[in-house]
């Protein structure tokens, strides 16, 4: 693990601070020594915060895993729209919606609702714990593979959204009263909290993590 | 954290500590290893890394207030919560799961089905599926909490479709929603949880205050759940479910009285069938009655409580009624036990129909139930025996029935025995004798021979009478007899020839004797033609005479008169010489007298007076 770079692999090794703003490299402030905490340091064009790493990417990253753990059984077991028209109430949870689209022929809309509120969610939180697991464990297992991974989860994040998007649309459009009127459920408060945090979760790691274990040695043909 | 530390590694503190001396040849400083290594590299790179390090700026610092990292656990701490809550509030809000059995599925949907009391909904059906023997269909619900002290035992289901009955249409919204199951909460305090739904529902609702009665009657009628009950043409309750007896020979039906009516019910209470209309054409004329155009048309019940009873405490539910067939019956029946006599008759009961009365000097004291046939093989005989439905208390008369001295009420077979003793008998009777309708007349017949009610029967035999009827054909058939004894053929016989002799009269006469007397009617006419002709002469001819000869005829009587008159000479004179003449003729009685006692004076002439 204790190399001497003949040519600092990274911006930590080189003893600088990359800025994950605007990319500027610069160099540590005089006053770190004087155990200012690191946080306080920034860019000195963007003034974004420079670290050498995430702060408590990790610690963090878990939290909102957590989080993101727990209230997926919410979201998924509690009605996410409670619909009362005149021909009876009805509540439905994701899974009995794609059930019903399923029953009664759209198939592709129950594929597409699938995985964009029942696939992707679970995947999201897959990934993320795989990645924060093997960075703790300075894993070097295919680091190009884990870092597109990443890259796939935080573009994907915001758009398993699209539950949240047809209940509210909705429920905004859906209030005729006494005829008609559909109003959010617990599980889609649940639902959006789940989005978000793995939203959160996602930025919280620091894809710098995964390269930080691998030897210098390591090239693009490699994988 | 330690292999994970985001900040770098703690060798390059004291290296950074030194400002413009800081470089990566300082980095692994605090590693020995390292430092042997790097000394020389370190030197040779450092004039290099000093010319790059100057190119790169210096981060700023701007002091910034730090969470603790142990902040963002709040976020998980957060996330567990919601989802125990949720937890908690689902598991909270689902009540009881239920089973009701029914007969059919017809309309029941799982998770679409609602279970609605008072129309709320009160639970879900999650399951409709069949029971193991294929008989029935099981449903599955899930209740919500606030439901569950609605079910206990007596709880009843049952689905609500679009129904019309008892004149009224309920369930229309179900034509639009779909069918839901409907609840009634029952009274029991024993909690249930598997339920058998009812395949009609209730037509009232458990906590309607009001009583259920058993009506027991031997029809149906047009009767239907739901059908009215009325007393005094107002409706106070419904018709709520029958059945047929076990042993088929009746109906019992359970009605639902509303409070308060409920408390008009009592052991006075007569209950008829109120359905059509009764037509009476009495000596007051026709009367016709009907309870309401409703009951008219769907059928019901009434009631009215017989007045001037003793005061009676308000029926308990579930006392059981008869129902009577009319409203004129029903207040007639005073009285609802009753026994059942065999009255053997030995003539014929043509004419006798169930249910005709048995009369007590024109009070109904019992109706005919039954006529059959019955050979005796002791006496060799057969008879008609026909069963009676006595009410044997109206015998004896109101209120009280007797009672001995200690207070015990007489047996009322004594009381028969008593009066049949005195000729108490059952006599067949018309009724009507155009239709010959028969009745069963009670009467005494001081007369009749001895008998006695044979109690060891069952139905016990009631002595009987020979009919008034069976004595007219008796001697109806004695006129016949001796009218069979009349020579009808010989009378007929000499009838004819009779009428034939009067034939031939009359033919004789024709031929002789009418052309006779055309001729003498012919000569006749001739003869009043002569006569008619003199008198015509005399007329003019002797007419004219006979008014001369009156004329002087009168002139003569005229004279006569003249004559006659008292004043006239001619009768003075006769009267004057008739006067001297009786004169005359008085002295010559009294000569003749002298003479006839003297008659010697004749010779010596009138002596001397003897006196």
């Amino acid at each position: 693990m204790r190399r001497m770079p003949a040519a600092a692999r990274s911006a930590q090794e080189a003893g600088l601070l990359s800025c994950m703003a605007c990319t500027l490299v610069s160099r540590p402030p005089a006053a770190f020594a004087d155990g200012v905490i690191e946080s306080n340091a920034r860019c000195p064009r963007c003034g974004a915060g420079l670290h050498w790493r995430k702060p408590d990417s990790i610690v963090r990253c878990w939290a909102f895993l957590v989080a993101s753990y727990v209230l997926y059984f919410p979201a998924n077991l509690l009605p996410i729209m409670n619909t009362s028209s005149l021909f009876g109430a009805q509540t439905d949870t994701i899974l009995s919606g794609v059930i019903y689209l399923w029953k009664t022929g759209s198939w592709a809309t129950a594929l597409v609702v699938f995985v964009a509120s029942i696939a992707v969610p679970v995947l999201k939180l897959a990934v993320l714990t795989m990645l924060v697991v093997t960075v703790q464990r300075r894993s070097t297992w295919r680091p190009k593979l884990r870092a597109r991974m990443y890259a796939i989860v935080s573009f994907v994040g915001r758009w398993s959204m699209l539950d949240i998007f047809v209940v509210t649309v909705l429920v905004a459009l859906v209030q005729i009263k006494s005829i008609a009127v559909i109003e959010a459920g617990p599980g889609a408060i649940a639902f959006g909290a789940v989005v978000v945090l793995t939203i959160f979760a996602a930025n919280s790691f620091d894809p710098r993590l995964i390269w930080d274990p691998i030897r210098p040695d390591y090239g693009p043909d490699q994988d | 954290m330690d292999p994970t530390r985001t900040e770098p590694p703690e060798g390059e503190e004291p290296a950074r500590g030194v400002p413009g001396a800081a470089g990566p040849a300082s980095d692994d400083a605090a590693d020995a290893d390292a430092a042997k290594d790097g000394a020389a590299n370190a030197d040779a790179a450092d004039p290099a890394a000093a010319t790059r390090e100057a190119a790169i700026p210096e981060a700023v610092v701007r002091p910034r207030r730090k969470l603790p990292s142990l902040v963002v656990w709040l976020i998980p701490a957060v996330a567990i919560a919601f989802a125990l809550w949720a937890l908690f509030a689902t598991l909270h809000q689902r009540g009881p799961t239920i089973t009701i059995v029914f007969k059919s599925g017809e309309g029941i949907e799982a998770r679409k089905t609602k279970i609605k009391y008072k129309n709320v909904d009160i639970g879900e059906v999650r399951s409709v599926r069949l029971s193991e023997d294929r008989q029935s269909v099981i449903v599955t619900a899930i209740m919500t909490p606030e439901a569950d002290s609605l079910l206990v035992e007596d709880t009843r289901f049952w689905v609500v479709r679009p129904r019309l009955s008892g004149g009224s249409v309920t369930g229309l919204s179900t034509l639009l929603v779909g069918s839901h199951i409907g609840l009634d909460a029952g009274k029991s305090e024993e909690s249930a949880r598997d339920f058998t739904g009812l395949e009609q529902p209730p037509t009232f609702s458990k906590d309607l205050p009001g009583s259920q009665f058993v009506l027991r009657a031997e029809d149906f009628g047009s009767l239907d759940i739901g059908s009215p009950v009325y007393t005094r043409h107002i409706q106070v309750g419904q018709v709520v479910g029958y059945d047929l007896d076990n042993d088929g020979k009746g109906v019992t039906i359970s009605i639902f009285v509303n409070s308060p009516y409920d408390k008009q019910v009592n052991a006075n209470t007569r209950f008829w069938f109120a359905d059509g209309f009764d037509v009476t054409l009495d000596a007051n004329g026709l009367k016709i009655n009907t309870q309401s155009i409703i009951s008219i048309l769907i059928g019901g019940l009434a009631f009215e409580t017989l007045p001037d009873m003793p005061g009676e405490e308000p029926s308990p539910e579930n006392t059981s009624f008869r129902v009577f067939y009319d409203r004129a019956q029903a207040m007639k029946a005073l009285y609802t036990g009753y026994e059942t006599y065999t009255f053997e008759f030995r003539e014929s009961v043509r004419g006798l129909t169930i249910g005709a009365p048995v009369d007590f000097r024109g009070v109904n004291v019992g109706e005919v139930v039954a006529t059959d046939i019955k050979f005796d093989p002791v006496k060799k005989d057969i008879t008609v025996p026909v069963r009676v439905r006595m009410y044997p208390e109206r015998l004896r008369g109101q209120p009280a029935p007797y009672t001995y001295k200690s207070g015990k009420p007489v047996d009322h077979r004594q009381f028969l025995d008593l009066i049949v003793q005195r000729g108490f008998r059952a006599q067949l009777r018309t009724a009507n004798l155009l239709t010959g309708q028969l009745y069963v007349a009670l009467d005494f017949f001081p007369d009749a021979k001895k008998a006695t009610i044979d109690w060891s029967h069952t139905p016990p035999d009631f002595p009987t009478m020979q009919g008034s009827l069976q004595e007219l054909q008796s001697t109806l058939a004695a006129i016949a007899n001796k009218l069979d004894k009349v020579p009808f053929e010989k009378i007929a016989n000499q009838l004819t020839s009779t009428l034939e002799a009067g034939n031939r009269l009359f033919a004789k006469l024709d031929d002789d004797t009418v052309p006779a007397l055309r001729t003498t009617l012919e000569e006749a006419r001739k003869t009043l033609q002569g006569a008619t002709t003199m008198i015509d002469e005399l007329g003019t001819k002797t007419l004219p005479e006979a008014q001369s000869t009156l004329g002087q005829l009168k002139k003569t009587l005229a004279s006569i008169d003249q004559a006659v008159t008292p004043e006239a000479p001619l009768r003075r004179d006769l009267q004057d010489s008739l006067r001297e003449v009786g004169r005359a003729a008085q002295s010559l009685r009294v000569l003749a007298d002298y003479l006839e006692r003297h008659p010697e004076s004749l010779l010596r002439g009138r002596g001397e007076d003897p006196k």
